[in-house]
């Protein structure tokens, strides 16, 4: 963010009078009061699920303040044990068991690919490369139904695998073309060195390149993290049997099962639904919002 | 030196077989599927543009869809653009704090997407729920958010509005780089502040709004979890955008022929939107010697 530097350069010559630096006080007042205004309003309603976590159902629907009057531990104990035959010890553990293989899966084929991308030459690299960013813009929709009649026919459905196999062979282009700008900006004197020691390129890719590419890989652990543990569509799909539910469809279940929803307990699980994600986002956030805003692309 | 081309097609292999494994060979599988008529049991059987002819016809629920869609389009992206470009304009300023600003207007951005939000805003807009109770509070009667189809969209849209911080922290890294010599020179030149923000930030922060405005647009065709989750569809199809309506046909009732051929008319639609976009980008937006934008 070097543009910040820049900004702080604002020349104080003789031009610049009392007049202008009370303007300049009253702005940025007027700009932190918008920014926390605005602010407010769009975390009020993460700030009040948190306090109607611990509300009881009667107070959820006619308090408009977040702080409950009196704790209740209560929605949290019933909304884990569901009203399935599984706690939400299992549907977190399911959720793992499909985020951690597929970012660790994502991680190597992005690299690996994105380094082909950025330091070698090779048949077809303008084409493939063209491919690959016009694919980011390809509706994922148009593709599913296809992709569902084929796990069937690899008799995958009610499996992980149309989770996560895919991104084994890097079909999350957004994270390559993210590896691949990032690498683009990385001078290549190191590299040339060790060619002179006689590094190989794998070596070149371990010693060299994945070190210095690691707040970008950072990023796609984060993104990949949180866009997995958010994935509804996906696993509504794929999976049918309740035993393999990860968290996002057994909130679903929590609310459809009955028509009368408990609702303290519904929202006590969508807020422990939502710390991963919140933990993954404020451990890397800086990495993270960096590299989005670099890149120039979707979050 | 890295001239091995061998080399190189083996690290990139993996992405060879990826593409066309699962993306370009699903791509033409589903424009054939979409002449057929196919339920997952009996094999596709032909039966030529027969979908696309009912869609266009008999179906009245495929109108219906596609227009709300496109409503939901039309609301949806350019309030999110607004949004993000005033708050990232507000925050582009030599401001203590502004990473903790950034992070607290992203955090919608990450969290929107989730099911459990999806819950709260099905929380938030029912009839005895936040926001009718704020509405109580200030003196106005409360309105059936969920079940009056005139307000149901609404739900939607401002649930993808609220998840605005995505688009806003690309705009704030343009916003920066904008060079400050212009601005001193145009404050100089005794320009306004809205002449400066309509004659030197905007122009030259246009790839990046053309940016924005593409994905943003595609990102929007394919909205599911919200109508999903929140209103499921209704009331009277007032929120049942395409996706969903292609999501129902083929796995709940496995029309896949159907499915596709609807999936098809939205990835034309959104197609065509961005080759317009792109078409028309040469004549509004700035490129100043950039090599990557193009």
């Amino acid at each position: 963010m070097s543009a910040v530097a820049s900004q702080e350069s604002t020349r104080f010559d003789s031009s610049v009078d009392q007049y202008q630096i009370r303007r300049d006080r009253i702005n940025s007042v007027i700009r932190y009061a918008l920014l926390i205004a605005v602010g407010l309003v769009m975390l009020y309603p993460l700030i009040w699920l948190i306090g109607a976590s611990f509300k009881t159902n009667a107070e959820i629907f006619t308090q408009v303040g977040f702080w409950p009057s009196k704790f209740e531990l209560e929605p949290y104990v019933k909304g884990w044990k569901t009203s399935t035959e599984y706690t939400f010890t299992r549907y977190f553990a399911n959720s793992f068991l499909i985020v951690i293989p597929r970012i660790i899966v994502t991680v190597i084929s992005c690299v690996l690919v994105a380094y082909a991308f950025a330091r070698f030459d090779f048949f077809g690299k303008k084409i493939l490369f063209a491919i690959m960013v016009a694919t980011m813009m390809l509706p994922q929709i148009v593709l599913r139904i296809p992709q569902y009649i084929m796990f069937q026919q690899f008799d995958m459905i009610d499996s992980y695998a149309p989770l996560v196999l895919p991104s084994a062979f890097a079909t999350d282009t957004f994270f390559v073309f993210m590896l691949v700008q990032f690498l683009r900006g990385i001078p290549r004197d190191m590299e040339e060195a060790a060619q002179m020691d006689g590094c190989n390129s794998l070596q070149m890719l371990w010693y060299i390149i994945v070190p210095l590419l690691k707040p970008a890989i950072i990023s796609v652990i984060v993104f990949q993290f949180i866009w997995t543990m958010n994935d509804f569509i996906g696993p509504l799909i794929y999976l049918s049997s309740v035993e393999k539910y990860p968290v996002s469809l057994a909130l679903k279940l929590s609310i459809g099962a009955t028509e009368e929803v408990e609702w303290n307990s519904v929202i006590a699980i969508s807020v422990l639904a939502l710390v991963p994600s919140v933990a993954v986002f404020f451990a890397a956030q800086r990495h993270f919002v960096d590299g989005v805003a670099s890149t120039g692309l979707k979050g | 030196m890295y001239e091995n081309r061998r080399i190189g097609f083996m690290y990139v292999l993996p992405f060879v077989i990826g593409v066309v494994l699962f993306k370009l060979f699903p791509f033409v599988m589903s424009f054939a599927l979409s002449f057929t008529q196919y339920d997952l049991i009996e094999p596709p059987k032909y039966i030529g543009v027969e979908n696309y002819r009912e869609m266009f016809t008999t179906d009245k629920l495929f109108p219906k869809s596609l227009s709300v869609t496109l409503m939901f389009v039309v609301l949806t992206v350019p309030l999110r653009l607004a949004a993000a470009l005033m708050v990232a304009q507000i925050l582009n300023f030599k401001l203590r704090g502004i990473n903790f600003f950034r992070s607290a207007f992203y955090l919608p951005s990450i969290l929107g997407g989730s099911i459990a939000v999806s819950i709260l805003w099905r929380f938030i807009f029912s009839r005895d729920g936040l926001i009718n109770q704020i509405i109580v509070a200030l003196g106005g009667t409360p309105i059936l958010w969920l079940a009056d189809e005139q307000y149901s969209l609404w739900t939607i849209v401002l649930l993808n509005v609220w998840q605005f911080g995505s688009s806003m922290v690309i705009f704030l890294a343009a916003l920066q780089s904008v060079p400050q010599s212009l601005y001193e020179a145009a404050a100089m030149d005794g320009a306004g502040k809205g002449t400066v923000f309509f004659r030197i930030t905007v122009p030259l922060i246009t790839p990046v709004i053309f940016f924005n405005l593409v994905m943003q647009t595609v990102h929007a065709f394919q909205e599911f979890n919200g109508p999903y989750m929140v209103t499921e569809g209704g009331p009277l199809h007032s929120t049942y955008l395409l996706s969903l309506y292609i999501y129902e046909q083929s796995f709940k009732l496995f029309n896949l022929g159907y499915g596709t051929a609807l999936s098809w008319v939205l990835f034309v639609l959104v197609a065509a939107l961005s080759a317009i976009a792109f078409y028309s980008s040469k004549y509004w937006v700035y490129y100043a010697g950039e090599k990557e934008g193009k």
